[in-house]
């Protein structure tokens, strides 16, 4: 079997700018965050981002990379809507493509199959019509005659996905509840990366968790990646939750272009291993300064 | 149990028992239920009057009984697997009734979570529309507005997200055919569109609100039928299950005051 064993540093290569991207994950749940840092980092621009949206499409607006959003939302889901994504919205900065849910899933499935379209009854009277006016319906050849939107199919330049373990020839195994579309995501792509918490020998996958965990098979993956923490901020259970402070940190300081250019040099302007310690650190300074504020707040009671 | 007397039933309450009533006669459908009175509403419906309702984790899995607000994890009896892969499936077969929320709502029915203002360059981008183009005409759906005003009651939505009566209309039957507008709910009253031209009607107003306080609320012309009754109350039961077993520390009240 191919050795699929790969950098951050080769993924950001192997893309180049006015691409396609899709992203795995769902809002702020198991995104590829590190492979998202690693295109923060590079020279990469004119992006269009392709996503069940989160932090991932809120960061690269904020870095400039991103010409067109395609997408059905944008969360991070303890936090309704993500502050940069928002900005890039309303200032223009972006051109938009948002379609519903299931549609985007249609979407990413058509390309899957190498078809041009599948037909759905969503999308139907909505603005999506009104707002994407390349969509297209398409009638029925049957005797029904019904009339339902034709979804393009939403091809992909590159795709990430980031999964809990994976073994050296790209098999991934996703061990929260839920896999999302990450396996649409590869199949919809031309170039196809996976960035895992933990490399494991392939005969160490069924210790880890049942047949349906191993639910990305090597014919969906190019090139894999360890990043442990590398869905950090957002959720990558069972192995971490979402960093809620961290989250709350993030939106905090995109509020004010001090604060964000700050946040930019802190935990941005350093490669994967200065992320992730600098994330730490800042972990313990909140820890700190909830338990001076608890001191001060039982000192006040006492007094 | 909780000593409870008709004093006690709080504008939360009405609004919770207003939202169980969307599930009522629907058999075995799943629930998917946003805002806190919608997710008591459903679990109040599972556990009285809809006992073959199906309910979520909000996660990906079906779960057994209708935990309480904010159970942990590890406390809930799961039925199925429901990854939102498998939650399309549900949608597109029917067999779901949802509560969704409104950043806008209009006359005819329209919902929008997506944006206000222009759509090139919005005043506000919202969540995005989700899935609520494909709920709405693929199996019934309400709304839940818990800030009725005239800047959420609108006579024209800005983005259509959730399909209204008169846009289905004009998509055509493969729009119209599974589509349902039930009830809409606000912090007010409860609203429908059982009205020949199907524009939305006011069926009940919580006790405490007047026709008036509605309409002065709502930005468009509402249909008033000459009587207005209350909004139903909660049964002893189902105002014992709300502050004993589905929201004992009152969660709902923190999203509805009065």
């Amino acid at each position: 079997m191919a050795d699929k064993r790969t950098t951050l540093d080769e993924f950001v290569a192997s893309l180049s700018s006015g691409m396609t991207i899709g992203i795995g994950g769902w809002g702020s749940r198991r995104k590829p965050m590190a492979a998202v840092r690693a295109i923060l980092r590079s020279d990469l621009t004119d992006l269009t981002v392709v996503s069940y949206g989160g932090p991932d499409v809120g960061l690269l607006c904020a870095a400039g990379k991103v010409a067109k959003a395609v997408y059905g939302f944008v969360t991070l889901d303890s936090i309704p809507t993500d502050p940069h994504f928002k900005a890039a919205r309303q200032s223009g900065a972006i051109e938009a493509m948002e379609v519903d849910e299931g549609m985007f899933y249609l979407g990413l499935l058509a390309a899957s199959q190498r078809v041009p379209f599948l037909p759905t009854r969503s999308g139907l009277g909505s603005d999506v019509m009104t707002v994407n006016p390349s969509l297209r319906t398409v009638r029925s050849p049957y005797g029904d005659g019904e009339e339902l939107v034709a979804m393009p199919a939403l091809r992909l330049d590159a795709a990430v996905i980031h999964v809990n373990r994976a073994d050296a020839a790209g098999s991934g195994q996703i061990l929260g509840p839920d896999p999302f579309f990450d396996e649409l995501f590869l199949g919809a792509a031309d170039r196809r990366f996976m960035t895992t918490e933990r490399i494991v020998a392939t005969d160490e996958l069924a210790a880890e968790g049942p047949i349906q965990t191993m639910c990305i098979s090597r014919l969906l993956t190019d090139g894999v990646i360890e990043t442990p923490g590398g869905a950090h901020f957002t959720a990558c259970v069972p192995d971490y939750g979402r960093d809620e402070g961290f989250q709350k940190e993030y939106v905090a300081a995109a509020g004010d272009p001090d604060a964000w250019a700050a946040f930019v040099e802190r935990f941005l302007a350093v490669d994967e291993a200065g992320y992730q310690a600098a994330t730490l650190e800042a972990a313990d300074e909140r820890a700190a300064a909830k338990a001076a504020a608890k001191a001060a707040a039982a000192s006040k009671e006492g007094a | 149990m909780t000593d409870t007397t008709a004093t006690d039933i709080t504008r939360a309450d009405y609004c919770a028992v207003a939202c169980a009533e969307v599930f009522r006669g629907d058999g075995e459908v799943m629930a998917s239920a946003f805002g806190t009175a919608p997710a008591l509403g459903a679990r109040l419906a599972r556990l009285t009057f809809a006992p073959d309702l199906v309910l979520t984790d909000g996660d990906a899995a079906l779960v057994d009984g209708a935990p309480p607000l904010g159970a942990p994890p590890a406390s809930l009896v799961f039925e199925s697997h429901m990854p939102y892969r498998r939650v399309f499936d549900v949608v597109w077969s029917g067999r779901r009734n949802l509560i969704m929320m409104a950043s806008q709502i209009d006359r005819t029915g329209n919902q929008n979570i997506s944006a206000i203002g222009p759509w090139g360059q919005p005043k506000a981008q919202l969540v995005g529309v989700r899935g609520a183009p494909g709920n709405t005409v693929n199996h019934t759906t309400s709304y839940w507005v818990p800030n009725h005003s005239t800047r959420s009651f609108v006579e024209q939505v800005d983005v259509v997200s959730g399909v209204g009566y008169a846009r289905a209309a004009a998509a055509g039957p493969s729009a119209t055919k599974f589509h349902e507008i039930r009830f809409v709910i606000s912090n007010l009253g409860v609203f429908d569109f059982a009205t020949p031209d199907r524009v939305m009607r006011l069926v009940s107003v919580h006790p405490g609100v007047s026709v008036d306080d509605v309409v002065a609320a709502t930005g468009f012309e509402l249909v008033i039928p000459d009587v207005v009754p209350d909004t139903r109350p909660p049964t002893a039961e189902e105002l014992a299950l709300l502050r004993d077993v589905l929201d004992p520390r009152g969660m709902a009240d923190r999203e509805v005051k009065a």
